[in-house]
C-alpha cells in the first residue's frame, strides 16, 4: 500500500448554527483518483476549501501533502494545484501568458517556465495558438489548458472542482485521459463531479449527504453493495436520504 | 523571489489594462476631457461679453469711463445706443449681456455734488453671469473713481475697493483644477481597483489565485500598482494642462504637490479595495464607487459649492469626504503657494484615513475570501 497524501479525521466546519461538514474521515493515497461526490449543498465545496487551506476547520484534523491544515496552509498551497468549476484562466491573456503567469506565481524559474510552455503546447497540440488569446479557444481546449496549468508546478495533489461542466462527451473523455496521465505521474487527483459516469472513472469515490460521508469505496463495490445498476442509482439512493435543503 | 512573483502579477494586470483599450483610453483621456470641459465649456468666468452703452453725457468724465470698460478683457463694447427705448430691444435679440447707462448730468453731478450715478442693466436670466458681469463693471468703475480722486483734496465719491484674493481675475480654473484632480484620482483609483478585483471574483480566477502560494496582501498590492502608475500619469497630465493651457501656475512646491497627490491616490486605492470586499459583481462595484465617491467628491470637496456655506450637518459630513481635505491641500499648495507647515493637518487627516481604511480592507480581504 502506498503512502497517504490526504488524511482527514472527524474534520468539521460549523457556520453560525449550521454544520456544513460534519466529522468526515477519509484517506487518499498517492496517485489515486479520488471522486468526491454529493448533491449541491452537501458540503463538498466547504470540505474542499478546508483541504486547500482556504478555510480553517472548526474541529477535527487533516493533513494534506503531509502538512497540517491549521498551521501549515502556506506549505499546503505550495504543494497543491486547483481548478475551479468556473473557468479559471484569463480570457484576455494569451495561452503563453497564462502559463507564464501561473508558473510565475508558483515561483517556477524562467527556464522551467519556458520548458513548460513548450511541453504543454506540444501535449495539447496548441503550438500555433501560443500567442492567441484564450478567449478564442473552444471550451474543451480551454478546460484542458486549465487543467495543464493547474498542475504546471507538478503538485503532489490537484483539486478539481467540477472540472468538466458544460463540456461535450468527447472532450470529457479526452479530459479524463489527461487526468489518468497525471495520476500515472504520481499526482493525486481529488475531483468533485456531477456526472455519475465520470464517478466510475475514479479509483474510489466518497458520497457526501448532509455534511457526512455516507459511502466510500471503489465504484464497483458501491454498485454491488447497493444492489444498483450504476453509480447514478447508488447516488440517487443515498441522496434521497438528504434532509437538508440546498 | 517575492519581488518576481509580484512582478509577474503586475505584468498580468498590465495585460488586462492594455488589452482593454477603450477603458485605458477613458482613464487617460478623462482628466483631459474634464479639464477641457471645466476650463472652456462649464466655466463661470466671463470673457468678452457683449455690452451696449447709452452715454447720454458724452463728456470729459463719461468718455474715459466707457473707454476703461471697453478696454477690459471682460467686455466687448458691441454698440452705442442712443435712446432708453432701444435698450430692451437689444437685450431681447440676445446680442448683449449688459447695458451701461450714463445720465446726461454725469460730469455735472460728479463735480458739484461729488456724487454721480451709473446704471448697470444686466440680463439676469443667467443670474451667475449677471452677477459676475456687474461685479466686474463695479470694480472698473471704482478704479476709475479712484483715479479721478488722485489729485483731489476733497474726494468725489466714497471709494469702494473690490479685491479678489489669490484669484484677482476670478478665474474658474483656480477652483476646478484641484477639483478635477480630486475627482479623477478618486475615480481611477477607487473605481478601477474595485472593478478589477471584483472581476477576478466574478470570473472565478480569484479562488485559483488564493489557492496559490501568493499572499492576499501581495495580491492587493499587485492589483493596485498599475492604477497607481496611471494615476501618476493623470496627475502629470492635469498639472501640465493647467500650467500650459489654463495659465494656472503651480505656486508652491511641485514635490509637495505630487507627494500629497500620491497620498490621496493611496487613500483612494484603499477605498477601492474596501468596495471590492463588499461587492460581488463588477456592476455593483461600479455603482457603489459612483454613488459613494463621485457624488460626495463633487458636492463636498468644496469644488462646486463652498463647504462653509453649507448647513452644519452637511459640513460635518464633508469632513469624512477625503476629497475635501485633498482639495484644501491642492488649493493651498498649488494656488496659494503654501508650504507643508500650512497643510500638515490636512495631510495628517488623509494619512489617518488611509491607515484605517487600508487596515480594514486588507483584514477583510483575507476574511472574505479565505
Amino acid at each position: 500500500m502506498s503512502e497517504t497524501v490526504i488524511s482527514a479525521k472527524a474534520l468539521t466546519k460549523r457556520f453560525a448554527g449550521f454544520t456544513a461538514v460534519d466529522a468526515i474521515s477519509f484517506d487518499v493515497r498517492k496517485g489515486e483518483i479520488f471522486g468526491f461526490l454529493g448533491a449541491n449543498g452537501a458540503g463538498k465545496t466547504t470540505a474542499m476549501r478546508m483541504l486547500c487551506g482556504l478555510s480553517l476547520p472548526s474541529s477535527g484534523e487533516a493533513r494534506v501533502a503531509g502538512y497540517d491544515v491549521y498551521r501549515q496552509t502556506e506549505l499546503i498551497k505550495r504543494n497543491i494545484g486547483y481548478m475551479s468549476q468556473k473557468f479559471s484562466l484569463y480570457e484576455d491573456l494569451t495561452v503563453k501568458e497564462n502559463i507564464e503567469f501561473y508558473g510565475g506565481i508558483y515561483r517556477l524559474s524562467d527556464a522551467r517556465i519556458r520548458e513548460k510552455i513548450r511541453e504543454l503546447l506540444e501535449q495539447l497540440q496548441l503550438g500555433d495558438q501560443a500567442n492567441s488569446l484564450v478567449r478564442s479557444l473552444p471550451l474543451g481546449w480551454k478546460q484542458k489548458l486549465a487543467f495543464s496549468i493547474a498542475i504546471v508546478h507538478d503538485p503532489a495533489i490537484v483539486f478539481l472542482d467540477e472540472p468538466t461542466g458544460g463540456v461535450d462527451p468527447i472532450m470529457r473523455k479526452e479530459f479524463w485521459g489527461m487526468i489518468y496521465a497525471a495520476a500515472d505521474r504520481g499526482i493525486t487527483v481529488f475531483v468533485t463531479t456531477h456526472y455519475m459516469d465520470e464517478a466510475e472513472y475514479c479509483h474510489r469515490v466518497s458520497i457526501m449527504v448532509d455534511g457526512r460521508i455516507e459511502a466510500l469505496d471503489d465504484p464497483g463495490t458501491l454498485i454491488r453493495q447497493h444492489g444498483a445498476a450504476s453509480m447514478d442509482e447508488v447516488f440517487l439512493q443515498l441522496a434521497r436520504k438528504a434532509t437538508r435543503k440546498e | 523571489m517575492i519581488m518576481k512573483q509580484l512582478l509577474v502579477f503586475v505584468r498580468k494586470e498590465w495585460y488586462h489594462i492594455w488589452r482593454d483599450r477603450r477603458t485605458l483610453l477613458i482613464l487617460i483621456g478623462m482628466p483631459i476631457i474634464q479639464i477641457v470641459l471645466y476650463g472652456f465649456a462649464l466655466t463661470n468666468e466671463v470673457k468678452n461679453s457683449n455690452i451696449a452703452v447709452l452715454d447720454a453725457a458724452q463728456d470729459a468724465s463719461s468718455i474715459p469711463l466707457v473707454q476703461e470698460i471697453a478696454a477690459s478683457r471682460y467686455f466687448h463694447l458691441l454698440r452705442y445706443i442712443h435712446s432708453p427705448r432701444d435698450i430692451e430691444g437689444v437685450f431681447r435679440k440676445g446680442k448683449i449681456r449688459m447695458a451701461i447707462v450714463i445720465p446726461r448730468d454725469f460730469r455735472n453731478d460728479l463735480l458739484h455734488t461729488n456724487h454721480a450715478q451709473v446704471q448697470l442693466i444686466a440680463d439676469a436670466s443667467d443670474p451667475n453671469t449677471a452677477n459676475t458681469l456687474t461685479n466686474y463693471a463695479v470694480a472698473i468703475i471704482n478704479t476709475y473713481q479712484s483715479s479721478l480722486n488722485v489729485d483731489q483734496s476733497l474726494p468725489y465719491s466714497i471709494h469702494t475697493q473690490l479685491r479678489m484674493l489669490y484669484n484677482p481675475e476670478l478665474k474658474g480654473a483656480y477652483n476646478f483644477v484641484p477639483g478635477v484632480m480630486a475627482m479623477v484620482l478618486m475615480l481611477v483609483c477607487a473605481m478601477m481597483t474595485s472593478i478589477s478585483i471584483v472581476k477576478e471574483k466574478e470570473m472565478g480566477t480569484m479562488e485559483v489565485i488564493l489557492v496559490s502560494p501568493l499572499k492576499p496582501f501581495r495580491i492587493v498590492i499587485a492589483k493596485t500598482i498599475p492604477y497607481l502608475l496611471i494615476s501618476f500619469v493623470n496627475i502629470v497630465t492635469i498639472l501640465l494642462l493647467s500650467v500650459y493651457a489654463l495659465d494656472v501656475p503651480i505656486a508652491g512646491s511641485l514635490v509637495l504637490l505630487v507627494a500629497e497627490s500620491l497620498l490621496f491616490t493611496g487613500l483612494s486605492l484603499s477605498i477601492g479595495i474596501l468596495i471590492s470586499n463588499s461587492t460581488r459583481s463588477q456592476q455593483t462595484a461600479m455603482f457603489t464607487s459612483m454613488m459613494s465617491l463621485f457624488l460626495p467628491t463633487l458636492i463636498f470637496s468644496g469644488f462646486l459649492f463652498p463647504v462653509e456655506n453649507m448647513p452644519v450637518p452637511l459640513q460635518v459630513i464633508a469632513n469624512v469626504v477625503p476629497a475635501k481635505w485633498y482639495f484644501i491641500i491642492v488649493k493651498d499648495v498649488m494656488i496659494k503657494g503654501a508650504g507643508f507647515e500650512a497643510v500638515w493637518k490636512e495631510t495628517l487627516v488623509l494619512a489617518g484615513m488611509m491607515t484605517v481604511l487600508l487596515g480594514i480592507s486588507i483584514r477583510n480581504f483575507k476574511i472574505r475570501l479565505t
